[in-house]
Parts: structure tokens; sequence; C-alpha cells
């Protein structure tokens, strides 16, 4: 049986004081100007969002913040400590129980769908702010803003369409099944699609009727913050979002071991889900639903169209730096086309512009954190060391920013690391299969499940195989193409619960069955 | 002759009134040149003629949504769903306007009525946006070798409305039909083809493209028949009388198109022994006179149990002498506007002189006419009420469509039941008792589509309506909708099954 962990020898670099993660005691004014690498100036709000107002910590801490292609300070903002999530536990507690979640559906719907169109009315500043602070392209951040914007529209239109049923068992009773909201939701996002996790987690929860305390990633704070203010305008009353920046250990425990917070939601890696759903269960038996890691399988058949299949495999591992939880990070071949395929692969990724994301010229901009560099080039060794053959990358990619060349390995076998391991980066490893049954063999072998692709013209084998790849998404003939009507998440370690289509909104309701005993007897 | 015709209305709004068919998003006049005149019925003066679409005009509006769908239906939804709020806030925008004219036209008091219309179309478009872009088919598990998917499908269809709310009783119908994604061919009643009209405007500003909306205004026997019968159209969908609604039905078995009705209503408001007196009379004098009883849920048949008879006839005298304040439908202080037409009014008429030749007992009605409280133009009815009513008399059996309610009596729950559902019609009902249980079982009995529990006429878009028996086919609002608008393919994927 496998075993995955993350690699015991980086947690030696996690201790050592990494630049950029700095806190500080200080009177931190609570907005920054900040101008962007376009020359436009914004006001970036930097303090924690908590009944409709930006304030300090308690404690007055604060935390830097890094622009990963230039490694330099952008800004700080406030640290949320416990005591700063037991406010926003506070007045999202009294949110609820006013008009937000018992009243008029369609006002929340209202409020969600005025939200899309003044992000969709911000979405330069918001495209800028997410390319500043997380180091993916411009083009990338556009495509996330608008997928946002049409989640909420989505999610808005929903809030109003969340019906019960009625079960009849005969005319003595009459049985209502009713959904209801969840109460206070804790939410943890990550930092590899700051603005489309918060939308993912955000969007259901509001649309049904819940009140929610937000922790986005420490590296990547800003954009929420800046969509605070647009939410207030947006008319979604106090104490219904609250945004609180901060560390996983401190503000992130806070929430998952909350007493009074119902429901928490992660997306990040695995180790850290299993700490929060054992948190979750320790402290109140909070609901959880968790979207994890993954090492998905992009299978390529002999029958495949390989202009397109290349370029799906580029989608696949190199799409947002590989810093994507559904990557296409196991590559698998058919033996007939084996050699044409890996020969395009190695000439595409040797293609892939890298480079700062405020060119458009870039498809890939820079790896989030020193931290991620660290780790990938780690990677990079250890494939070495396994015997593993470097087919091209390998390495950074110039001198300044965290930017790193697309890497492959070819030959990589179930037993090396870099099969097993999430890398999160630009980094494939390949393999070669002979049969049908092999390939879904070596897909199934992980104790991931988040994605698959699959790369055939033959219906009947991408139907075969879709049904035995352990897997919450198969794609066949693309790759990374999302929409918000699918459901998306996990199999096995890669997480629980389903986020976006009808799926989401299970995720932030309960049933509640009410039973009522009809006397037909006093009647004339 | 120019297609816009500058109008001034009553209340001062100035404006440019289209008066042509709206074909492929463009104003023409009609085929044979013919216009009718639509009249004000507050005060019998024509407002102006719009032109008359004939059977080749329909041919046409047809051609256009057949020819639209073709590239319409790759539309993604929520392109779609946007265009539809787009519209929504256009009607807001435009909201004096569009509620001056629908007052005007249809003779509904603007502060009370009309404005509250133009507010429910613009609420429904975003509702039913909120469905575009989820109109999911299903995957049925067959065999190891073997599934099954279904998927949706937009159709080209007619929709034909009637003149008691005419803007709003066309957004029940062009709302789910936009999300659906279909093209659509809607006819406006002859007495009321103005609103629609200004309305199909905002539809082209809004980004609909050509052929996907078309409007005809007409009449019934030649339009509205070549649209329940035309080959090319998918599906109708009626708003009207039952005695029409029958013909459009026949007319429709020309090419098996799908057929949804929304007819006539005879709506039984019970009184039970325990029920809160004061609120039933409250709600059963709103759901009856609203509109001038011009509903086709107004509750016209009220059965009140013998022990508090008289007590709620006092009640109800009371609550229609203080809330029913008939007058200029500009006047903010009036509750009650005329009735449609002369046809109506003279219609209506013949009902109250019937309900007097056969025994019932007139409690209110024309004392007011006696005492010249009434305008002296325009087709004003007061309201009247009649009680002491039997089963069998006309005025009990017969729909109205006017501001006259029969009241009887009854003993025994069974009884009310019973007669409650001697009616051809079963559209809706209302039950007024403090008992849930008794209420309950009650409303398990009656025969109607909508059943209202100590309430009356406060419907909401999103639960289904459409009635039971003779008062129609199909139901509109909620989610049931989607289910007018599409139809459903079967897809059987055989991966592997060999013989």
């Amino acid at each position: 049986m496998l075993r995955f962990t993350t690699t015991k020898a980086f947690s030696a670099a996690r201790a050592v004081t990494k630049p950029g993660m700095i806190r500080c005691y200080s009177q931190y004014p609570l907005s920054k100007t900040i101008t962007l690498p376009t020359g436009e100036s914004y006001e970036q709000p930097t303090g924690l969002f908590i009944n409709n107002q930006f304030v300090p910590g308690k404690q007055h801490k604060t935390f830097e913040v890094l622009n990963p292609s230039t490694e330099e300070v952008i800004c700080q903002v406030h640290e949320a400590r416990a005591e700063d999530v037991d406010l926003a536990v506070d007045a999202a507690e009294k949110a609820f129980e006013g008009d937000w979640s018992l009243g008029d559906p369609a006002v929340r719907g209202r409020a969600l769908t005025n939200l899309a169109d003044l992000m969709e009315a911000h979405k330069d500043t918001l495209i800028a702010i997410e390319s500043l602070d997380n180091g993916k392209t411009l083009a990338n951040a556009t495509g996330d803003v608008a997928l946002v914007v049409n989640y909420l529209r989505y999610c808005g239109g929903y809030a109003d369409k969340l019906d019960g049923k009625v079960v009849n068992t005969g005319s003595d009773y009459l049985n209502i099944v009713k959904r209801e909201p969840l109460g206070v939701c804790g939410q943890i996002i990550p930092w590899n699609f700051p603005l489309l996790m918060w939308s993912w987690k955000v969007g259901p929860a509001l649309a049904s009727g819940n009140t929610v305390v937000l922790k986005t990633a420490e590296s990547t704070p800003l954009s929420a913050l800046y969509a605070a203010n647009l939410a207030k305008e947006a008319g979604i009353p106090a104490g219904v979002l609250n945004i609180v920046s901060g560390f996983g250990k401190i503000t992130g425990e806070a929430i998952s071991t909350h007493p009074r917070i119902r429901k928490v939601a992660f997306t990040g890696s695995t180790r850290t889900g299993k700490h929060i759903m054992a948190a979750a269960a320790q402290s109140n038996v909070k609901k959880v639903t968790l979207e994890l890691g993954g090492k998905s399988a992009n299978i390529v058949f002999n029958d495949c169209d390989v202009k397109k299949t290349v370029e799906n495999l580029v989608t696949g591992i190199f799409y947002n730096s590989g810093e994507v939880c559904c990557a296409g990070s196991r590559i698998f071949i058919q033996d007939g086309v084996y050699n044409e395929v890996l020969a395009e692969f190695k000439a595409a990724a040797e293609a892939v512009k890298v480079g700062n994301p405020f060119d458009p010229s870039n498809y890939q901009g820079a790896q989030t954190s020193q931290q991620q560099v660290d780790k990938i080039l780690g990677f990079v060794d250890i494939g070495k060391k396994e015997g593993a053959t470097l087919i091209t990358g390998g390495e950074r990619s110039g001198d300044k920013g965290y930017f790193i060349k697309p890497t492959l390995f070819a030959d990589v076998t179930p037993k090396m690391k870099i099969w097993t391991d999430e890398i999160f980066g630009p980094f494939g490893v390949i393999a070669k299969f002979k049969t049908v049954d092999e390939a879904i063999a070596l897909a199934n072998d992980s104790e991931y499940g988040l994605a698959a692709g699959i790369h055939t013209l033959n219906l009947n084998t991408a139907k075969y195989v879709a049904d035995r790849i352990k897997a919450g998404t198969v794609w066949i003939n693309t790759y990374n193409d999302f929409h918000n009507a699918v459901p998306f998440g996990g199999y096995k370690q890669s997480g629980i619960g389903r986020e976006m289509g009808e799926s989401a909104f299970d995720n932030y309701t309960q049933v509640k069955a009410i039973r009522i005993k009809i006397d037909e007897s006093g009647n004339n | 002759m120019s297609l816009y015709k500058d109008l001034t209305l009553p209340n001062g709004v100035r404006y440019s009134q289209p008066i042509g068919l709206f074909i492929d998003n463009q104003w023409v006049a009609s085929s044979s040149g013919k216009t009718f005149e639509t009249v004000n019925p507050s005060t019998e003066e024509p407002i102006v003629s719009v032109y008359e679409a004939d059977e080749h005009d329909v041919d046409k509006a047809v051609s256009a949504a057949k020819e639209a769908m073709k590239t319409w239906r790759d539309v993604p939804g929520e392109e779609k769903a946007q265009k539809m709020i787009k519209l929504s806030f256009l009607v807001r925008e435009n909201l004096k306007l569009l509620a001056s004219v629908e007052a005007a036209d249809s003779g509904k008091p603007y502060e009370t009525n009309s404005k509250g219309d133009i507010e429910s179309v613009a609420n429904y478009l975003v509702y039913c946006a909120g469905f575009a872009d989820k109109l999911h088919g299903k995957m049925i598990p067959i065999a190891k070798d073997r599934y099954a998917i279904t998927k949706r499908y937009p159709l080209v269809v007619g929709q034909i409305i009637p003149w008691n709310y005419p803007l709003s009783m066309a957004s029940w119908k062009f709302c789910p039909a936009l999300a659906c994604g279909c093209t659509i061919v809607i006819k406006s009643s002859e007495l009321t083809p103005l609103s629609l009209l200004v309305f199909a405007d905002l539809v082209k500003k809004a980004g609909f493209p050509s052929g996907v909306f078309n409007v005809v205004s007409g009449f019934g026997a030649s339009a509205g028949n070549r649209i329940a019968e035309h080959p090319d159209l998918d599906k109708v969908a009626f708003t009207g009388s039952t005695a029409t609604g029958q013909k459009v039905m026949k007319s429709a078995t020309s090419n098996l198109k799908h057929v949804s009705l929304e007819c006539g209503g005879k709506s039984p408001l019970l009184v039970f022994d325990d029920a809160d007196l004061e609120q039933a009379a409250k709600w059963a004098s709103f759901g009856m006179m609203y509109n001038s009883g011009q509903n086709c849920t107004a509750n016209s048949r009220i059965l009140v149990q013998d022990t508090v008879y008289d007590k709620f006839i006092d009640l109800f005298k009371v609550e229609i002498t203080k809330s029913w304040i008939v007058g200029n439908v500009f006047d903010e202080k009036a509750t009650l506007g005329p009735v449609i037409s002369k046809g109506q009014y003279d219609k209506i008429k013949r009902y109250i002189t019937k309900g007097k030749e056969e025994g019932a007992k007139m409690i209110l009605g024309e004392e007011r006419e006696q005492l010249n409280s009434l305008p002296d133009k325009g087709y004003f009815i007061p309201p009247t009420v009649f009680i002491d009513c039997k089963q069998d008399m006309t005025i009990v059996q017969e729909e109205i469509f006017g501001p006259v309610v029969a009241i009887s009596k009854f003993s025994t729950d069974h009884e009310a039941v019973e007669k409650a559902n001697d009616s051809i019609y079963g559209l809706a009902a209302m039950v007024f008792s403090q008992n849930f249980q008794r209420v309950q079982t009650i409303a398990d009995q009656l025969e109607a589509g909508s059943i209202y529990l100590n309430s009356s006429n406060d419907e909401d878009i999103r639960v289904p309506f459409g009635g039971f028996k003779m008062s129609g086919i199909g139901k509109e609002l909620g989610e049931d909708a989607i289910d007018l608008y599409t139809e459903t393919k079967s897809f059987y994927m055989n991966v592997g099954h060999r013989i």
C-alpha cells in the first residue's frame, strides 16, 4: 500500500524564517495605496473585515505580503488571532439570527448578483491584485475573475430555488422535508486561486443563508479584502461575510476548533485537511468538507489526436505554474505513440514562456513563494537520485523572482516519490503503458483521486476507462476545463464533498423533516 | 405611415407608442395595412390605432422565430440569463411609463395595481434568469456496457395572452420561455395591445437577437387561431376563457403541438365556524374585488358555515364598502377601476340581472349607481354582493369575470367540500379555519390546483400554478414551468453491448 506524506526532508526548510513571513506589532494603517506594475494605483484594505468594517487585530499584529515575481514586499496586513476569530463568530452568529437567513431568499440572490456586477465593474483592479499577490499571469487572473463573476451569478440565481420536498406516506400525515442553512461557517482557502477559491466558498454558503468567517492564505490575502468592500456595497448585511487574514496554526486552528462554528470548509493540502477534520470532530462535530491534494493521471491512448493532446498535456501540468490541485501531473502514454508524444511534449514544454506575469507574452508566471520553489527543486534532486530520466527543465528560470522552468521526468515508476507525492509545481512525471487495463491500474495507483484525463477518439475506450478511474472529475479530450454547473471534488484522500453545481448547496444546508399528524376523526 | 405615435396619457406622461408588429427586431406594418383601435375603458375614448396581424403576419413571425432558433439554441444559458437580467433593469427604469400605459389601456388603477404588475414582471425576469444555466438532464445507468443520458431542448413557441394583466400575464409566458432558450411569437389581447409593444423595444435594447421575440397584435379568430394551428410552432400556450382554450386545443391538433392552457375559474372560498372571521372577510374582499374581479383565481363563490353566516356577511360588507373606491385609475385613492370593455360591461350586467331573477338577494351593488357616485363615463361597475345563493343558480355556476360575488351557506364540512367541488372549474380554492388538522383534510379533498389556507390570491412566482378540471392544462411558475418550455431527448449509449 502506498503511503503518502509531505516530504519530511523539507520540514527543516519551514523552520527557517522566510522573508515575507515577518510578523510585526504595529499601528499599521487600515488602508494602503498600492501602485501596480501597470502604473495605476488603488486603495488596498489591510484590516480584518468584521461586521462590514475594517478593524485592526486586537493584538495589533501584522504580517508582510510579498510579490513573488520580484520577491519584494507589497504591504502588510493585519493578522487575526483567536480572539479576533471570536469577534468574527459573534458577528456572524448575530447576523444568522436575522433576516438574512430567515427572510426571503430572493434578497440573498439579489445581493449576490449585485456583487457579481460590482466585481465585473472592478475586474481590472481585481485581476491586477491577483497577479501581483499570487504571481500568476494576467491572462490566468483574467480567466479567474471571469469565472468568479459567473459563479456568483450562478449561486445568486439558485438562492430562491432550494426547494424541499413533501413525502407522501398517506393522508394521515403531512411530511415536509425542508432544507435549512447550517449557521456560522468557517472557510479556509488556499493561495493558488485566491479569488476563485473565495467564490467557490462564499457563493453557495451565502446563497443558502449561512454566515461566514473566511480565512485567506497568508501568502495571498489581498483580493479578498478588496472584494469585502464590494460585498458591503452589494448589500450584504453586516456580519454575514467576515474576512480574517492569518496563518493556519493560529487563525485556521481557531476556526476549526471553534465551538460555535457549525461547519468548516477547507481547500489545501491533504495533511492539513486531516488535521482540520480531526480538530472539527474533537471540538464540536462541525460538518466538514475538504478539497485536498491530487496527483492526477493524464492518459494518452494510441488513437488520440496528438497535436490537441499535447496542448492538453501542457495545460494539465503547466497551467497556473502547476499550482493546481487537479494538475495532470502523472502522464501515461501508450507505447504506440510514446516516442512521438514524448518528443512533442518536450518541445512544447520548452516553448512555454516563463516570466513577469504582467507581460502578456508569458504563459507561466511565478511560483507563489520561496518555500514552494525549494520544495519543487528538492523533488528534482529526488527524481534524479531515484533514477528517473530528466527530459527538460529542472531548474530556476532567471535569478530574481520565484520562476521555475517547465520540468518533465520520464521512466518514472510507482515506488518513486516523484510519483507518489504531490509536488505542486510545473513538474510532470511520465510513464509508458501497453494495455487499457494497465493504464487504469497505473492511474489508480495513488492515494489521491481528484481528477484524470483521457485522450482518445474511441468513445468505448473513454467510457470504459472513465467508469473505472477512481477520481471525482474525468476529462475526456480536454483538461483543467471547469464549468460552474459541474460538480468538482475528490475520491479517496483528495477530499470529501463536491463543490460547484447543485452539489455545492448540499454542503451548506441540512435537512429538517417535519412530520405532522393529521387527525381526521374530529371533523363533521 | 410612421410606426410610432406620440401620445400623452391622462397623467401627463408623454411618449412614443409603437404601433406596428415587432418581427425580427423590426417594426413593420401589417401586410394587409389593417389597423384596429384600442379604447381607454375609464373614458370610453379610443387611445390609438395599432396594426392588426393576420395569418400572413403570423406566418412571417413564426418564420423569424424558427430561423432565430438555429443560432439561439447554441448560446450558453448564462448569456441568456444576463440578457434577461438587463431586461429586468430596463423594465424597472421604465416602470412609470409601462405602468401608465397599462393603466390607461386596461383600466387598472395606477398606484394600487398597475405599478405592482410591472414590478412583478421585473422580478419574474430575474427569477427565471436563474434557471437559464440550470437546464439539466439526467444520466441513467442501465448495464455495464450501456447507459442513457437525457438532455432538454428548447421549443419554438406561440403564446396567446389575455387582457386582465396584459404585461404581467405576458411575463408568465415569455420569462420561462426565454430562460429555456425558446424563440417566441406572442399575441396580446385585442383589447390591450399597448404595453407589450412598448416592452418589445426594451427586449431589443437588452440585446436579444432578431427573431427571438416577436409581437403580433390582433384578434383571436384570425391571428390567435393561426398561432394555435401553425405547423411550424412546437407549442402553444394560452391564457383566457375556457371556451377559447378549447378552440386553441382543437386547432393545435394540426401538428400535435404541445398545449398548455390557463383558463377560467369559479373559485370557492370556504369560511368555517372556527375561522378568524375578520381576516376571512378581509382576504375574501381582496380576493374577489381586486382588478375589478377580472381575475381567473377570484374567489367568486363564498361558502360560509351556517353558524357564522350572518356575522361573516356583516364583516364582509364593511370590508367591501371600505376598501373598494371606484374612481379614475390615475387617482391615487382609487382602488377599483372600470371593467375592460363595453362587451364585458354588458355581459356582467346581464349576470347581475340574472342573479336577481333567480332569487339571489343583492346586499351591495346598484345603490352606488343610484347615488350617482360612479364617474359619468367609463365601464365602471360597483362591487356587487349576492347572498343566500343556491347551488344551481347561474351566478354560482358560471364565471362572470367582474366585481360580482355569490355567497351561499353550508352546514357540514362534507357539504362544504361537495358544494366547492360542484363546478366544471378547478383553478383555486381558499379555506379559512384556525384548526390546522381540519384545514389539511379539507384541502386534500378540494379539486383545485392552488389551495390558499387562510389567505386568498397571494401567489408567489416560485410556486407552481395551474388548474384542475376545465381550468387548464399544465403548471406555470416555479420550477414546473421548465417542463412547459423544453422537451426531453433520450440518448442510448451503447459502449460495448454486441449482439
